[in-house]
C-alpha cells in the first residue's frame, strides 16, 4: 500500500486539501481528521475536486470530528467511507507511512 | 454631566466576528467566554458568525467522541444576556452546502411585548454585514 495522507485543517482554512489531493501517487489513501472532515460533506465549495479524486483513490473521513461538529453522516459525499479510530489505527498499519498535512 | 448621563453616552457598539469551525481551534469558545464575560457591562453587542464560523452554529453537536466538551448548548444563554443581534452571512452557508435550517435557533424574550420569544439569528449578505461592521465601535476578531 501507498502513503496515508492526513489532512486536520478545513479546506475554507488552507490549500492542504487542494495541495494534498494534487500531489498523489498511486496506492495512496486520504483520510479527513478534525477540521478537514468539513472537506467530506456534499455541495461545499470542495465537493467537486474530492468526487474528483474519489475515482482513483480511498478517501475516508473520521466519524468522531464529523458528530462533533454537528455534519451529518447522510450528507458525507458519496464514496467517502466514513470511520472510527480503530479503523484509523488499521489504515496507519496498512500504509507503508503517515503524511500528516498541517 | 450627571454620572448617569455619562455612563449613557460610554455605550459602545461591540462586535465580535467568529470565522473558525468550532473545535479545531480554542478560537470559537474563547470568544463565547469572552461575550459572557463582557455582555456584564451592558454594552450594544452583537455577533458575526462568517466563513468557517457558521459552523459553530451547527445543531446536533455531539463531542463525546473527541474527548472535548460541547459548547454550542450555551449559546442559547445569550438571550438571557440581553444579545440579541446575531448575524449569520449568507454566502458562508452556501459554499458550505449549509442552510440556516441546519443552525440552532436562538431567541430573546422581548420586554416590551409581553416577554414575546423573538429570534436573534438574522440573515444577511456581505454587502448588509460590510455596513453593519463598519458602524461599530469595537471589534474582536475570533
Amino acid at each position: 500500500m501507498g502513503i496515508l495522507h492526513t489532512i486536520n485543517k478545513s479546506p475554507f482554512e488552507n490549500n492542504s486539501l487542494e495541495s494534498c489531493l494534487s500531489l498523489l501517487a498511486p496506492e495512496s489513501s486520504v483520510l479527513f481528521i478534525e477540521d478537514a472532515v468539513i472537506a467530506a460533506m456534499q455541495n461545499t465549495k470542495f465537493s467537486s475536486l474530492v468526487e474528483d479524486k474519489l475515482k482513483a483513490f480511498k478517501i475516508y473521513a473520521l466519524q468522531p470530528d464529523l458528530d462533533a461538529r454537528g455534519l451529518d453522516g447522510g450528507k458525507v459525499i458519496n464514496g467517502i467511507e466514513v470511520i472510527g479510530y480503530n479503523d484509523f489505527v488499521d489504515l496507519a498499519v496498512s500504509h507503508k507511512s503517515v503524511q500528516s498535512w498541517l | 454631566m450627571s454620572d448617569e448621563a455619562n455612563n449613557e453616552a460610554k455605550v459602545k457598539k461591540f462586535m465580535y466576528v467568529n470565522r473558525k469551525s468550532p473545535y479545531g481551534t480554542i478560537y470559537a469558545l474563547e470568544s463565547l467566554e469572552v461575550v459572557l464575560i463582557t455582555a456584564a457591562f451592558d454594552q450594544d453587542v452583537s455577533l458575526a458568525f462568517l466563513d468557517d464560523g457558521v459552523y459553530q452554529l451547527t445543531k446536533n453537536q455531539k463531542t463525546e467522541g473527541i474527548g472535548m466538551k460541547n459548547f454550542s448548548p450555551t449559546f442559547a444563554a445569550l438571550g438571557d444576556y440581553d444579545i440579541k443581534k446575531i448575524y449569520i452571512e449568507k454566502d458562508s452557508l452556501d459554499e458550505r452546502g449549509l442552510d440556516i435550517s441546519d443552525l440552532q435557533e436562538l431567541v430573546y424574550e422581548d420586554e416590551d411585548n409581553d416577554y414575546e420569544e423573538k429570534s436573534s439569528i438574522h440573515l444577511v449578505s456581505k454587502e448588509e454585514l460590510s455596513k453593519i461592521m463598519d458602524e461599530q465601535d469595537v471589534t474582536l476578531s475570533f
